[in-house]
């Protein structure tokens, strides 16, 4: 058994070797550009991970490696790892992804895990110079990644949370009839962000308009919403903002529609992997969301076609969030414009780089921070003039009130370390 | 200040009896099996998702019915041809297989039904509400839920202690060799114990799914509350079950409803800190925000006070 064990290990090396000798010049020129994408892809948070990378593998596969690749004929390759939404997995796929030399980091889900992963790899660029790391973060919106923590390995393609909530209170200031606020998160570091801000930005907007409450609860520890929302009712309020995603933004809408309350309810991220349907006719023009990606109608005709191709692969999905093409887009055409894959050119090239994103704006990725500036939309959950529809339900977004990328730039208080080279 | 109690009652009582139809099934089992099974939460997830797949062809209530029929006769399969081969080897064995068990169960829900939340709704015959108080509705779906819980809890107490099947269950707990030697099949009762458990779990799931959102995290939620509810009520006790569902759900909705935090306490010795200070997350801490952790804490309490928990008598 083991003499034969060897002798087919004897004969597998050898073809290996004689393979490889035929195929090694062209196979060097044709190596792949590899980009893990870090997100959860099993546990509760499974689904906004999965969404995640099919559409960044549409994006790869669509915009790039069908169209002959990227760098002279080079495929991008985009490599899954699994960090089940926890900083201590992320810690460990992250050693795998050193170890596979895996330099671009494409990752979302979680301010929590987001934080740190930029101090994990800020830490790791400075040990090792000349093997750094990149992060691409195409959806945490925890301020301080950008401010206080910023670094240069990190990239920003989503607003982050006092943007939004910038625009958020300047609609919900327009609103006269808007006189009482109640703001319920999760326990967390961004459902503090959002509750810190959307009353200092209120207090400076609106000052008569009262916080009737201020509520945290523990992340994906609750059963059921009523208890929150039997306050929420006898507080009177007209409206209610929260930084809720996933089960705990479902049951929380369910559990306001289901007591009859009729208020608008301001939101980060209610909609789509299942949560449109659910609401279903009930949530109609009762939920609001605040964000960068403008709902129906889309902008531009190549956005149109896009999104047709992604659901003609992807009969099952949507496509949530165009951001993802976006941010590879944009590191693609960093690494064309320095004919280079290392993350340290790429980072160079990517600040203050103005791209024009196939929605047709023109974004900017400012140096100073790291943070990319365009245009935020509100946008409501509704079955009336719904081209492009969420989970298939015949629901989605209609965009109420749009800002363009100008007026949406805050303060950074970020001071950042570059690296001599 | 009142509303807010009624309704907070009302809240209570609805969580409350539905983990006492998760925990009486548990209870049963553990109680006459010695085994603690883990997979128990599981089971009321996949209650929720055959139900979501059955109402999508047939409607609310046949799945309703169907569905815990199939959790349940799949509960008795993992009984017959899981468990009872385990158990030769021991508690530890049996632990451990229904712990994989719970993850296997996990993801081949997300395997079958994928990683989305499902629209799950509730019927719309029950889609009113019951009625109104101080502009709060009640909706009649939330009242269902609580006849259900309760007629439950009637039916299984009767049949424990009234019919004749009942008095040999009872009688197989406590003595299973001598049950065994006045003729009956001692494994056959385990195997339908286990699955009625299973299928309670199973209504469990099917009637919670539209109110809690069916979702593969759904049975991680609920998984380790109801251990604590075994616990506290007294392993092996349906009484001190439903006393400590109630207990739990109560709690719970009360501290929400509550404004209540460590500031108030603060101010009550006449103390008081700056936000500056760096343990201003703990003056600032509020009752709402710990209530989901206080199960725990109250579980803590009783195993150090009272091991056998409120009813148990498994020492004597």
């Amino acid at each position: 058994m083991n003499i034969k064990k060897q002798k087919m290990s004897y004969f597998s090396s050898a073809l290996a070797l004689s393979l490889s000798l035929i195929l090694v010049q062209p196979a060097f020129s044709q190596e792949p550009v590899r980009i893990a994408f870090m997100d959860p892809l099993s546990g509760a948070f499974a689904s906004i991970g999965n969404s995640g990378l099919k559409q960044l593998q549409f994006a790869a596969d669509h915009m790039f490696n069908a169209k002959g690749g990227i760098l002279g004929g080079r495929m991008i390759e985009i490599v899954p790892l699994d960090n089940q939404q926890s900083p201590t997995e992320t810690q460990l796929q992250f050693r795998r992804a050193v170890s596979e030399d895996l330099r671009i980091i494409f990752q979302g889900n979680s301010s929590a895990v987001a934080n740190t992963l930029n101090s994990t790899i800020t830490r790791h660029n400075r040990r090792n110079p000349g093997q750094e790391i990149l992060q691409i973060n195409y959806s945490a919106v925890d301020p301080i990644l950008t401010n206080e923590q910023c670094s240069f390995w990190h990239f920003r393609f989503d607003a982050h949370a006092i943007m939004k909530l910038n625009i958020l209170t300047d609609y919900i200031a327009e609103n006269p009839a808007i006189k009482k606020i109640y703001i319920i998160g999760q326990d967390y570091s961004f459902g503090q962000v959002v509750s810190d801000n959307s009353i200092a930005l209120l207090n400076a907007k609106r000052p008569d308009i009262e916080i009737v409450g201020n509520e945290f609860h523990p992340i994906g520890q609750v059963k059921d919403f009523t208890p929150y929302v039997t306050k929420i009712v006898a507080s009177d309020a007209d409206a209610v903002i929260t930084g809720n995603f996933g089960a705990d933004m479902v049951s929380l809408a369910r559990s306001i529609i289901d007591s009859g309350l009729d208020i608008p309810i301001y939101t980060f991220y209610a909609a789509y992997d299942g949560i449109t349907a659910t609401l279903g006719a009930d949530g109609v023009d009762r939920i609001h969301l605040i964000h960068n990606d403008s709902g129906n109608p889309l902008p531009s005709e190549e956005r149109k076609e896009y999104y047709r191709a992604f659901k003609a692969e992807n009969p099952g999905n949507d496509m949530t969030q165009p951001r993802i093409l976006t941010a590879l887009q944009m590191v693609v055409a960093a690494m064309e414009e320095t004919q280079s894959t290392d993350p340290y050119d790429i980072a160079l090239a990517l600040e203050d780089m103005r791209f024009t994103t196939i929605s047709g704006e023109e974004i900017w990725m400012r140096g100073e921070d790291h943070q990319v500036v365009q245009g935020l939309h509100l946008s409501v959950h509704t079955d009336q003039d719904v081209e492009f529809d969420a989970d298939n339900s015949g629901f989605g977004l209609v965009t109420r009130y749009s800002v363009p990328a100008e007026e949406t730039v805050v303060e950074t208080s970020c001071r950042m370390r570059r690296p001599r080279r | 200040m009142f509303e807010i109690l009624v309704f907070a009652t009302l809240n209570g009582l609805v969580t409350g009896l539905l983990l006492f139809m998760l925990a009486s099934g548990l209870t049963l089992i553990f109680s006459m099996m010695g085994v603690l099974n883990f997979a128990h939460a599981s089971l009321y997830m996949l209650g929720a998702y055959f139900a979501y797949s059955i109402s999508l062809y047939l409607g609310f209530w046949l799945g309703l019915l169907i569905a815990p029929l199939l959790v349940g006769v799949l509960g008795a399969l993992i009984e017959r041809y899981g468990l009872r081969r385990v158990h030769q080897h021991g508690h530890v064995a049996e632990l451990v297989f229904t712990f994989g068990l719970a993850f296997l169960i996990d993801e081949a829900v997300q395997f079958f039904w994928g990683p989305d939340t499902k629209n799950y709704q509730s019927p719309d015959v029950l889609d009113f509400p019951l009625f109104t108080l101080f502009g709060q509705e009640f909706s009649a779906y939330r009242g269902f839920m609580i006849g259900i819980s309760v007629l439950i809890f009637i039916g299984l107490y009767r049949l424990l202690t009234r019919s004749r099947v009942g008095i040999i269950i009872q009688a197989a707990i406590t003595h299973p060799h001598t049950v065994a030697n006045l003729g009956h099949n001692v494994p056959l009762i385990f195997m339908a114990v286990f699955g009625v458990g299973s299928a309670l779990a199973g209504v469990a799931g099917v009637i919670a799914g539209p109110v809690l959102t069916t979702f593969p995290g759904m049975a991680a939620v609920l998984g380790s509350i109801v251990f604590v509810i075994v616990v506290i009520g007294g392993l092996g006790s349906l009484a001190g079950a439903l006393i400590a569902s109630l207990l739990i759900g109560l709690l719970q909705s009360y501290a929400i409803a509550s404004n209540l935090g460590v500031a108030d306490l603060l101010n009550l010795l006449g103390l008081e800190f700056s936000r500056d200070h760096p343990l201003t997350d703990l003056w600032t801490l509020t009752l709402p925000q710990i209530a989901p952790i206080l199960p725990y804490l109250l579980l803590i309490l009783v195993l150090i006070f009272r091991p056998t928990g409120l009813l148990g008598n498994r020492e004597q």
